[in-house]
């Protein structure tokens, strides 16, 4: 039997939304770093595209004092995720580094999980994937690619986890804060994603979480417990009088 | 009580196996077409294997559509054979007896084709057999016995184990009647199924202890299999429009709606077909209408219910999914549809006497509660995800591909040939049944007055 022992390690990620520009660099560097599949005009008509993180774009306020707002979204890693119980074959589960982790090899691609997910972050592989015959040096060695008929998703970059994680334990010491950035944190321009340890109390990602600003998508109405924080946008107060003279 | 007429025993085996003894013209030719269109279906199969399931609808957040309806379609239907020879028989209802054997055949085939729809649907349909059996023991892997996937299998096992069980020990009596009346390689077969049927007192006792012992222990099944069904759906927190608790009572009343229909629509065919108007009576459809008009005022209730109570809570999310349930096109048209069909025209009929003793119409409407019951299954499954939790970014629709038609059609041409290919070789209508019908019904007078023949024995 395999036992889960305790880990020293939490693996999570602040968002900070007053810092997201909305630029989609994280989405272009996920899926380069994780073999993503080409999102083709065809993909977009099926609605099939996958986007192991994406770029919400939605509006606030009322014309004309109307508002663009972005809201980067991946997979919540969540403590009590509602895709693990409903999956038949354990294809996903949660490993004892709080992390949320998907087996391609086990799954048999019932699609239970994507319909358990309430934040979209699942995908499933309708057709095998293909990359033209230019990007077929792209290719990462590190990362699985998919066949047709099994669920994906953000991995947090596991790939890199581990390879940090072996050479620390070579070294005989833990994973320092900073040593592994996933894809998407290292290419955000205004170092809107952070990731790092949450069990580690000096580590960036902890202090960050404990921000003023800090709250979880839909862990209050679902209880879904996500391993990412996100960090509420700072609003500027704008006087009611000061707005209609500016209108 | 309902009677059917009067008949010696002579005749009741003379109408009752001429589908086993001699083929009448038609047959061929129905299952010819009908086994076109299973081949079709696994060619299609196929093709989508190789393929993979983008040639279907599915999209994403719309990861499951026409084969989950489908599934959960054929599972109601399903409830047709429990409803009529284990409830009915536990209650004694007299009027079941011709359709019991009918009714639980198709309870056998629909949940084999329900069963097959989980592969279909799957993305890597060869693995699917991770999905029942522990299969290394060695690293403790096992199926996850949380996820209402694994239960699945196991509530439709166990009902189709039931239900064969249940079929073949009222066959028995009718096999030995067909094992004296054939010759040949008919006769060894009929003779190592009847396994030794001599129809002496003892077995006698045997078949009836195990019919009733069946029957009972069949009734949990009644409540369980359509639950776990429904849990398929109810117990996923992030989709609005399944997570509720009232879906298991929901589904199973819905099932006995859709199931007992069909068997209104089978019996209708097999009157027609092989034309046992002396077993099948307009008394039966009058039953059974009158039995359907309680169930479908029940399931309409819950219907009703389940929308309150969900629209009550006016959340943001709820409310867009029943914006696009009832009032987008062409999911608005599919509601009216569901509703007319599922319960405003059959039951506004049925409260006629007339049409509760016309098979013509008994039928037609038998059919149209059927187009409904699939409706309303697709029109929880489809919406609710369509319109799932408050990313509007993601929201999406669905329209089922030629591949979904064709193996929906593969699944009514499945049953459909099955039933007849067994109605080759053994009769539809219980000879026994029948026959003790016959006895129960039997008077004799006594002076002036008249009196059953036979007294029942109150169990």
């Amino acid at each position: 039997m395999v036992t889960q022992q305790d880990s020293p390690y939490n693996w999570g990620m602040v968002v900070d939304i007053d810092r997201c520009t909305g630029c989609q660099a994280c989405v272009l560097a996920c899926q380069v770093e994780n073999n993503v599949p080409l999102n083709t005009e065809n993909l977009y008509k099926q609605q099939r595209i996958y986007s192991w993180i994406r770029i919400e774009r939605y509006w606030e306020g009322d014309f004309p004092d109307v508002k663009a707002r972005f809201i980067p979204i991946l997979c919540q890693q969540c403590g009590n995720a509602p895709c693990e119980p409903v999956c038949p074959v354990y294809a996903t589960y949660h490993n004892n580094e709080g992390m949320n982790v998907q087996i391609y090899n086990r799954c048999v691609g019932t699609r239970y999980c994507a319909n358990g997910c309430p934040y979209h972050v699942r995908f499933f592989n309708y057709w095998e994937p293909v990359w033209p015959e230019s990007l077929r040096n792209q290719l990462n060695p590190d990362v699985t690619v998919r066949s047709r008929g099994v669920m994906e998703k953000c991995s947090f970059c596991v790939h890199r986890i581990r390879r940090a994680e072996r050479k620390a334990r070579g070294e005989d010491r833990l994973v320092m804060d900073g040593e592994i950035q996933s894809a998407c944190s290292q290419a955000c321009p205004t170092d809107a994603l952070v990731f790092g340890n949450l069990n580690d109390l000096t580590s960036r990602v902890s202090k960050m979480s404990k921000d003023d600003r800090h709250y979880k998508l839909l862990d209050d109405k679902l209880g879904t417990d996500p391993n990412v924080v996100y960090l509420a946008r700072v609003e500027e107060k704008v006087e009611e009088g000061a707005a209609a003279a500016h209108g | 009580m309902q009677q059917g007429r009067q008949l010696d025993e002579i005749r009741i085996n003379k109408e009752l196996l001429n589908g086993a003894l001699e083929t009448p013209g038609w047959w061929k030719w129905a299952v010819l077409l009908l086994g076109s269109v299973v081949i079709m279906g696994v060619v299609v199969f196929g093709i989508q294997t190789n393929k993979g399931l983008g040639v279907t609808g599915l999209s994403r957040p719309v990861f499951w559509g026409a084969y989950i309806t489908t599934f959960v379609f054929w599972v109601g239907i399903s409830h047709a054979g429990i409803m009529i020879s284990a409830i009915l028989r536990l209650t004694q209802a007299e009027w079941r007896r011709p359709v019991t054997r009918a009714a639980e055949l198709l309870t056998v085939f629909s949940l084999l084709t329900a069963l097959s729809f989980p592969v279909i649907h799957a993305g890597r349909p060869w693995r699917i057999i991770y999905w029942i059996f522990p299969y290394d023991f060695a690293r403790g892997l096992w199926p996850n016995v949380r996820s209402p996937l694994v239960w699945d299998p196991a509530a439709i096992g166990t009902y189709l184990t039931g239900s064969t069980l249940f079929l073949y020990v009222a066959l028995l009596p009718d096999l030995g009647v067909l094992r004296d009346r054939t010759t040949g390689w008919k006769h060894a077969m009929y003779g190592a199924l009847s396994l030794g049927w001599r129809g002496n007192p003892r077995q006698w006792r045997l078949q009836t202890v195990a019919g009733v012992l069946l029957s009972a222990l069949m009734l949990p099944i009644f409540v369980s299999v359509h639950s776990i069904v429904s849990w398929d759906f109810a117990v996923t927190p992030g989709v609005e429009g399944w997570n509720s608790t009232i879906f298991a009572p929901y589904f199973v009343i819905g099932a006995v709606h859709s199931g007992v229909s069909a068997v209104v629509t089978m019996m209708a065919l097999m009157r027609w077909l092989w034309k046992w108007d002396n077993f099948i009576r307009p008394e039966h459809f009058d039953a059974l209408a009158r039995l359907l008009i309680v169930v479908a005022t029940a399931w309409f209730g819950f219907t009703m219910v389940e929308m309150l109570f969900s629209l009550y809570s006016l959340e943001a999310q709820e409310l867009a999914f029943r914006d696009m349930q009832m009032f987008q096109w062409p999911w608005a048209g599919l509601f009216i549809l569901f509703l007319l069909t599922g319960f405003f025209i059959p039951v506004t009929m049925w409260l006629f006497k007339s049409v509760r003793n016309s098979i013509v119409l008994m039928f037609w409407t038998s059919i149209l509660v059927n187009i409904g019951m699939w409706l309303e299954r697709f029109l929880i499954v489809v919406p609710s995800l369509a319109r799932k939790q408050p990313f509007v970014y993601t929201w999406g629709s669905y329209q089922p591909s030629f591949v979904e038609f064709a193996l929906m059609a593969w699944s009514f041409a499945f049953v459909s040939m099955n039933m007849l290919l067994f109605a080759r070789f053994f009769p539809l209508i219980p000879l026994f049944e029948s026959k003790e019908s016959q006895i129960f019904t039997t008077e004799m007078k006594i002076g002036r007055t008249t009196i059953p023949a036979v007294l029942r024995e109150q169990e």
